[in-house]
């Protein structure tokens, strides 16, 4: 597949051009996305350098990992120290909880293995039946498909589930109700949308008169759905668009869907630097139980320390501050010896600003 | 972490596919989620494909876009 054509830096300028025409002199504007790997592209290449000075794009809770509130890192860490093999994919490992991480438990000589799909650690436990393995399920809707199918398929009984899947649209309500934040359109995600479709976006133009665009991410992705959104801002007609036509259909993926709905049921959740949101949870099915580890092994831990002291994760989970307004940014903390579960993640928001520093590519023409 | 990367799928058995990520690399993933066929492109998430990639559209788009915003500069 030619992706090349996406990262255009002629089409990239015309796009821009045509972003400045439409952009109103007076005024400004500030665009919110809600996705980690729209904040890569957007710092790795440069595109908040082709817009107008009076436009701006802010990064909301999109990085499944930063989320996960430290309660949940907490009881993974116990189930480790129980002698569960726990299994997660690789950023989890060093996130914090409330007295260490998963790296930590490892050190002191727990069983805990990275994996880079839910796969392995079903085949893992397959080939030493001897052992209990835990899946950590972390993940927006993108992630959530996974955990449904392997959880239906009925795995082995040695093995089960820390179900920590959280849903993006309700993350996105809350953004509309934080105070001064000010939010004039989303960048909605085009690989959560890959799943869930157009229609649980509905409601931002139609309730909040939200433009809302679903969006890809290459470069031109990004500047074309900054384009759609300041004109529908313009018109004064706020409407959902699809941008990532290539891949988003209005119904999603409804084989994923069916499958999500046959394994969760929606609750409420916790959010680090958020807090409890309501219907923004998976949970597995009361018929699934024997396959979650809250159920089996009794472990549940309603409150953890989610922010250290200085780190200003809280405020750039939800986009009020960028990450280089935390006094911690590359000097406290940085990608070698991080502080928030900000710059763990490869996804987390201070750890993609502190890349970007080292490689980025900008497309400025 | 929703990072989804485009692969070609070179074959299929049941619900695993032998897909080819470019450059040669080639993984097995799980296709349940997706009906793939060989020769399909697939957006593969955590070892995954979760949704077809529509190489038409793609070409497609950029192309209209293209039009559009010469359109729009006359
Ligand atoms: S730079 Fe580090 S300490 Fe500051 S907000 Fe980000 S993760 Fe927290």
């Amino acid at each position: 597949m030619e992706v090349q054509n996406y990262r255009d830096p002629e089409l990239a300028r015309r796009i821009a051009a045509k972003i400045r025409e439409v952009t109103p002199q007076t005024g400004s504007f500030k665009f919110c996305h809600v996705c980690g790997t729209h904040e890569w592209t957007i710092t790795h290449y440069g595109i908040r350098s082709l817009l107008p000075e009076n436009v701006e794009v802010i990064a909301g809770p999109g990085c499944p990992v930063c989320i996960v509130p430290a309660a949940e890192i907490d009881e993974s860490v116990q189930l480790a120290q129980k002698g569960m093999v726990m299994t997660c994919f690789g950023d989890l490992l060093r996130v914090p909880g409330s007295n260490g991480s998963l790296l930590d438990a490892k050190a002191q000589g727990a069983d805990v293995r990275i994996v880079y799909s839910l796969t392995d650690a079903v085949e893992m436990a397959r080939k030493e039946p001897e052992k209990e393995f835990v899946f950590f399920a972390v993940g927006f809707e993108t992630t959530a498909p996974a955990t449904a199918v392997e959880v239906l398929k009925a795995p082995p009984k040695n093995f089960s589930f820390l179900v920590a899947h959280r849903l993006i649209p309700p993350a996105m309500e809350l953004l509309l109700g934080v105070g001064d934040l000010n939010i004039d359109g989303f960048i909605a995600p085009g690989h959560v949308s890959a799943i869930i479709g157009m229609k649980p976006y509905e409601l931002f133009p139609r309730v909040y008169r939200m433009p809302t665009v679903v969006a890809g991410f290459e470069p031109i992705d990004v500047l074309m759905s900054l384009y759609m959104l300041m004109k529908q801002l313009k018109e004064k007609k706020p409407r959902l668009e699809n941008e990532y036509s290539r891949v988003v259909k209005w119904e999603g993926n409804p084989k994923a869907l069916e499958l999500m709905d046959q394994a969760f049921t929606v609750t409420g959740g916790n959010w680090r630097g958020i807090g409890r949101l309501p219907d923004s949870a998976y949970k597995l099915r009361d018929e699934l139980a024997e396959y979650d580890a809250h159920a089996k092994f009794g472990v549940k831990i309603e409150q953890g320390k989610d922010i250290l002291l200085g780190c200003e994760c809280h405020l750039v989970i939800i986009g009020k501050i960028k990450p280089d307004k935390c006094p911690m940014f590359m000097k406290a903390c940085t990608p070698q010896k991080p502080v928030g579960a900000c710059m763990v993640s490869s996804e987390g928001t201070c750890r993609v600003w502190a890349k970007a520093v080292a490689t980025s590519k900008p497309l400025k023409p | 972490m929703c990072l989804a990367i485009p692969a070609h799928v070179m074959s299929v058995t049941g619900d695993k596919a032998q897909v080819d990520f470019g450059q040669n690399v080639l993984r097995e993933v799980n296709v349940s989620l997706v009906e793939a066929k060989v020769g399909d492109y697939v957006l593969v998430h955590a070892g995954y494909a979760i949704q077809k990639l529509d190489e038409k559209d793609a070409l497609e788009t950029l192309s209209l876009w293209r039009e559009i915003l010469s359109a729009e500069n006359q």
